[in-house]
């Protein structure tokens, strides 16, 4: 378990004063200047022996993205986009930060800009982020009247930082719709390449970052990256922000090591399961499109990237959604298939197609109103969405639904049996040739 | 360049290439809907799904990788795409079952049945039969105005539509809202869209959602014969396309001509085809107590001979319309010659273009590709949107590539890209061969461009503003080795070949204007031109093709062929000589027009030489070469532009009226076609309101 020395966010629970006085007296914006000073590849350095890897849900180093920044602007300005649409169903760490913590994401904001010559800095802030983004908004004045940031300040690198409030679409945290979100334009992703490190924000090269990532660099620096490295497992380290919520005594939000197993994060934190270990069902470990893992496979898990990708699932952004044996499982993926054929934007086929084809069916399967061969069939469809479309919503739409298949397919087939031995009035569905 | 292997051939393209053009330059189909070559990528149909060896382990969008975006192979191979791998065609089953199980299963009563590229794709690339239980997504139809019927459940979100009309017609009405499968194509409030070529959206979409209106329900594409023509309706000559079904024609299309209409046609040309049925002149007459009788061919011509036999020449006149081709116009030329008349003239708005001056006075100097070149562009009295819209479109084209200057002297008008408005009239127009703003910008651009429009010729101080716009052009540095940037834009289809021919008043004749005042002829032969308005006490010869203001006047009429019926040589604006076939036969007792003017020759003692018209055609080739060699613009004489400049003369201050006012009215088979007029009132009256 994770000591309280070693924790970054250390008013996540908003016990103290959000303001920059307290984060003074917590130690943010200690000798920011000195960081700075000691330049742009020394921070990338740092932050790519430090082993951080991106907070958002794809786990990609967060180094290696700012590395892949232009060392010198060809004269277009470079940018750096902060997602703070965090849209992710069970994912509820980062308004924690931004409402409870805000001054750690606005220093790392500029020591992350400055790291890759960024002069200006966007905060795109999910639409249903009221408070928080008020939160962020005062702790961002507060910044600039204590002349951290901003373009004469008391680091001596010009630096400007913007919230955007977004409008609450769920594909606007995919990192190219929310460039065009930012730019005024309808949330839909963009083909790549271009990256955005070379075509981002108006053309212009881009880094967009989680704000878990950013707000955990600036401790880091101040720490060293060894320190960060020697928490957890190699390739798996530092501090992570998990979210415990679902059918757990005292759903929470808390820092605590990777590679904490489950069973400690929800005995400890959690407070157990309700009603007992043994009435554990499943848990979704890192948000909606993150496959679901069975109790048996529960009992070793070690939550971090390599432990989830052991049980054919994903660490995605850490929010672990524990459901018990109340749970219908089978429902509770037709919602999250809704959830995603709702959230679709349209632009490509297979996921606008797809997802709402999958949903139907689901919903079907839920009250067993379907054909068993309709399982693989299901099956199938999930494998023509998944890889073919041009974001990742398309992947994260299939993989809950394959989830279930390769892990309770024994459930939907005896929802179907027990449908086909009542007499109903609705006949079940076959496609017509 | 860049090597790629592309199903285990080698081949070399250029870099930038992508790997759907790469593919193509190896001989394989790929299969598309949302890709197109004039529009920009949207990647969204998956499709042109491809797998790239060495790239991630799932199949890539082959419209929107480049090839230089590929990773080489260890060694430095080449990088490999594999285009009939298992992975492939899975991608393309998948996608095609997606686009397919929403999609309404009608195609027995689809207009695209036949020419659908989903129909086409699905035999291809699809599996035969269906899994999908649910129902089918349901989607309200749209008005998106008179031309386009939307059937909205077809639609497979390719966009294409939206792309156009944003991109290449520059008016974007169209858009796209909802998500996910709400997604709904429209007009977002269905107001009718805006645009002249909104009938391109039509051919653009793939499937049935968007169909021609007017040709709907009429036709199957298999029943058509296909003929290849040359447009009338402006003088750009774009090349089309007329779908006859026995004597009838049932729709026309564009057809590709990089140099002059890429693939777009204007909605005039395509829509106008109703126009060729109503109000058509099928058989002669002839004036009796003052009211128009039927007669028959005999009767008529012995009318004209009566009234012509006995006038001196020098009190006969003729004028050519817009529609007439190269053949009929010498032909006419000719008799008249024999007839002894110098009053010939086929600038029935008056506008002063001399031919006397040499050919690069009156055409479209660095031609309608030329336009991409240009970097500083001059418009003089002209609305190309409504003039030309096919030009306006490579206008836009270039602007949208930047680093384009455009200014405007005339009327202010929306031309779908900004300009620099500089004046409204010569005045303006004169600053220009000082120094200014504009006349720098012209000066320091590498190829000046300068477009005079006919609102700016077709005036008494005509000449002095062509040569005050040569003056301009040539102050500019327009005119110069490699680059000709004094452009004449027509808008009458067959202006450039007539002034070729020297259409144009001999010694001591009289032009249009003269011709037309009270008492200035005795008779006049009007070969379709129905835009002038002859004085009373003349007696008038109306050769054409529909009751028309020309025909309401005439004292005979002729009934001629409209272009669709003829086959014949037409000059675009470029100076381009273009064979147009024919397509269908001209109603009742109208015959083609070289034919009766070969016939009334004779009745009137002065046979044309020639029983045919290849015969004609031979003639016209020898007197005029370059007519002969079609679809090549004839290198012209630079310094004419110079001497053109050196004319002079006085100009007054009256400002600049566009030549067309109601773009879709503007000849007299498009004011018989019942679209064109719906069109027109809803242009004129403003907001159109859909049916309750």
């Amino acid at each position: 378990m994770l000591q309280d020395k070693d924790r970054i966010f250390t008013n996540i629970y908003g016990t103290h004063d959000w303001g920059l006085k307290g984060a003074l007296a917590r130690g943010n914006w200690d000798g920011t200047k000195a960081i700075l000073e000691k330049g742009r590849d020394w921070i990338i350095n740092e932050m790519k022996a430090s082993g951080l890897r991106g907070r958002g849900g794809a786990g990609f180093s967060t180094g290696m993205k700012w590395s892949f920044m232009p060392k010198q602007s060809d004269g277009r300005p470079h940018y750096l986009v902060v997602n703070a649409d965090e849209s992710e169903p069970g994912t509820c760490k980062d308004r924690e930060i931004m409402r409870n913590d805000p001054h750690t994401l606005i220093e790392g904001c500029l020591i992350a800009s400055f790291a890759m010559g960024a002069h200006a800095a966007y905060i795109y802030v999910r639409g249903e982020y009221i408070r928080e983004r008020e939160q962020l908004e005062a702790a961002i004045d507060q910044a600039y009247e204590a002349r951290l940031i901003g373009k004469d300040n008391i680091h001596g690198y010009p630096f400007d930082l913007y919230v955007h409030h977004g409008a609450g679409a769920y594909i606007c945290g995919e990192e190219t719709a929310l460039l065009e979100s930012l730019e005024g334009k309808k949330g839909m992703p963009r083909l790549k390449p271009p990256f955005p490190a070379n075509m981002g924000l108006y053309g212009c090269p881009t880094t967009v970052n989680n704000v878990e990532s950013i707000a955990v660099a600036p401790e880091i620096l101040r720490r060293g990256a060894s320190w960060f490295s020697s928490i957890g497992r190699p390739n798996n380290v530092g501090t992570k922000l998990f979210g415990i919520l679902g059918h757990v005594n005292t759903p929470c939000v808390v820092e605590d090591a990777m590679g904490i197993t489950f069973k400690e994060l929800v005995e400890k934190h959690g407070g157990g399961i309700r009603g007992g270990w043994d009435n554990l069902l499943a848990i979704i470990p890192g948000g909606a499109s993150c496959p679901v893992v069975t109790a048996e496979n529960c009992e070793e898990l070690i939550l971090d990237f390599d432990g989830l990708r052991a049980v054919k699932s994903s660490f995605g952004t850490a929010g672990v959604l524990v459901m018990d044996k109340s749970t219908d499982i089978v429902r509770a993926i037709a919602r999250i298939s809704y959830f995603f054929k709702h959230e679709s934007c349209g632009q490509c086929t297979p996921c606008r197609e797809g997802t709402g084809w999958m949903w139907r069916v689901l919903n079907r399967m839920a009250e067993g109103r379907a054909q068993k061969r309709e399982i693989d069939q299901l099956l199938e469809v999930t494998t023509q969405i998944e890889g073919h479309t041009i974001c990742a919503l398309g992947d994260a739409a299939a993989w809950p639904v394959q989830g279930l298949i390769r892990n309770f397919r024994h459930v939907i087939e005896a929802r179907i049996d027990q449908y086909a031995a009542n007499p109903h009035p609705d006949p079940v569905p076959v496609a017509a040739e | 360049m860049a090597k790629i292997v592309v199903d285990g051939t080698e081949v070399e393209v250029p870099a930038e290439y992508t790997l759907l053009q790469a593919c193509e330059v190896a001989g394989v189909e790929i299969p598309r809907f949302c890709f197109h070559e004039r529009l920009s990528i949207a990647g969204n149909c998956r499709m042109c799904l491809v797998e790239v060896k060495g790239g991630p382990p799932k199949p890539t969008a082959s419209c929107a990788m480049a090839v230089k975006d590929l990773r080489p192979g260890p060694n430095g191979e080449p990088p490999v795409v594999l285009t009939k791998s298992p992975m492939v065609k899975k991608a393309r089953e998948g996608v095609m079952e997606f686009l397919l199980i929403n999609h309404p299963l009608d195609c027995p009563i689809c207009d695209q049945g036949g020419e659908c590229d989903l129909q086409d794709q699905a035999m291809a690339y699809g599996v035969d039969s269906s899994r999908f239980a649910e129902n089918k997504r349901a989607v309200e139809d749209k008005y998106i105005g008179p031309l386009v019927r939307t059937s909205m459940n077809r639609c497979i979100h390719c966009t294409r539509c939206v792309r156009f009309s944003t991109e290449v017609a520059g008016v974007p009405d169209l858009g796209a809202i909802g998500r996910g499968e709400d997604m709904e194509i429209t007009t977002y409030l269905e107001h009718a869209m805006r645009s002249e070529m909104q009938g391109n959206v039509a051919d653009l979409c793939p499937v049935g959602a968007l169909t021609h209106k007017p040709t709907a329900f009429h036709a199957r594409p298999w029943e058509l014969a296909k003929t290849e023509a040359i447009d009338v309706m402006d003088a750009v000559g774009s090349n089309i396309r007329i779908d006859t079904r026995g004597r009838e024609v049932m729709r026309i299309l564009p057809r590709t001509n990089e140099a002059v209409n890429e693939e777009w046609i204007s909605d005039k040309t395509r829509y106008v085809w109703d126009g060729l049925k109503t109000q058509r002149l099928d058989r002669p007459y002839v004036r009796v107590n003052g009211r128009l009788a039927p007669a028959t061919w005999q009767q008529a011509f012995d009318a004209i001979a009566a009234k012509v036999k006995g006038t001196n020449g020098k009190r006969i006149g003729a004028i050519v319309g817009d529609l007439a081709n190269v053949e009929e116009t010498f032909a006419f030329k000719q008799l008249m010659g024999k007839l002894g008349s110098p009053n010939i003239d086929c600038r029935q708005d008056g506008a002063a273009l001399d031919p006397s001056l040499g050919r690069a006075s009156y055409i479209f100097n660095p031609g309608i590709a030329g336009i991409e070149e240009a970097d500083a562009i001059l418009l003089v009295g002209t609305d190309p949107r409504h003039e030309a819209s096919i030009v306006n479109a490579r206008l836009r084209k270039r602007w949208r590539q930047g680093g384009l200057k455009i200014a405007l002297v005339g009327e202010r008008v929306d031309l779908t890209y900004p300009y620099e408005y500089l004046g409204a009239g010569p005045e303006s127009l004169a600053e220009l061969t000082g120094n200014g703003t504009f006349a720098d910008v012209l000066k320091g651009a590498e190829r000046p461009l300068v477009i005079v429009g006919q609102g700016a010729l077709a005036r008494a101080d005509g000449a002095a503003v062509l040569s005050l716009a040569a003056r301009v052009a040539v102050a500019a540095g327009a005119v110069k080795d490699g680059w000709n940037g004094f452009a004449v834009l027509h808008t009458a289809a067959s202006r450039v070949g007539a002034l070729d021919l020297g259409f144009v008043p001999g010694e001591g004749g009289l032009g249009t204007v003269a011709m037309t005042n009270p008492g200035a002829q005795d008779v006049v032969f009007l070969l379709g031109a129905d835009e002038v308005d002859v004085a009373p006490g003349t007696f008038v010869v109306y050769i054409g093709t529909h009751g028309d203001r020309g025909a309401h006047r005439a004292d005979v009429i002729l009934p001629g062929a409209a272009y669709s019926e003829k086959s014949g040589i037409y000059v675009n604006t470029e100076g381009r000589p273009q064979f147009a076939n024919r397509a269908a036969f001209p109603p009742g007792e109208a015959r083609e027009d070289w034919a009766v003017l070969r016939a009334l020759s004779e009745v009137l003692g002065q046979k044309l030489p020639y029983d045919n018209l290849f015969a004609l055609r031979a003639a016209l080739v020898e007197a005029h070469p370059h007519l002969g060699r079609i679809d090549q613009v004839e290198p012209v004489d630079a310094s004419t532009v110079a001497a053109l400049a050196a004319v002079g003369g006085a100009t007054d201050k009256a400002a600049f009226v566009p030549a067309i006012r109601d773009f879709y009215l503007t000849n007299p088979i498009a004011r018989a076609s019942a679209v064109m007029a719906e069109c027109s009132a809803l242009r004129l009256g403003g907001t159109a309101v859909a049916a309750e």
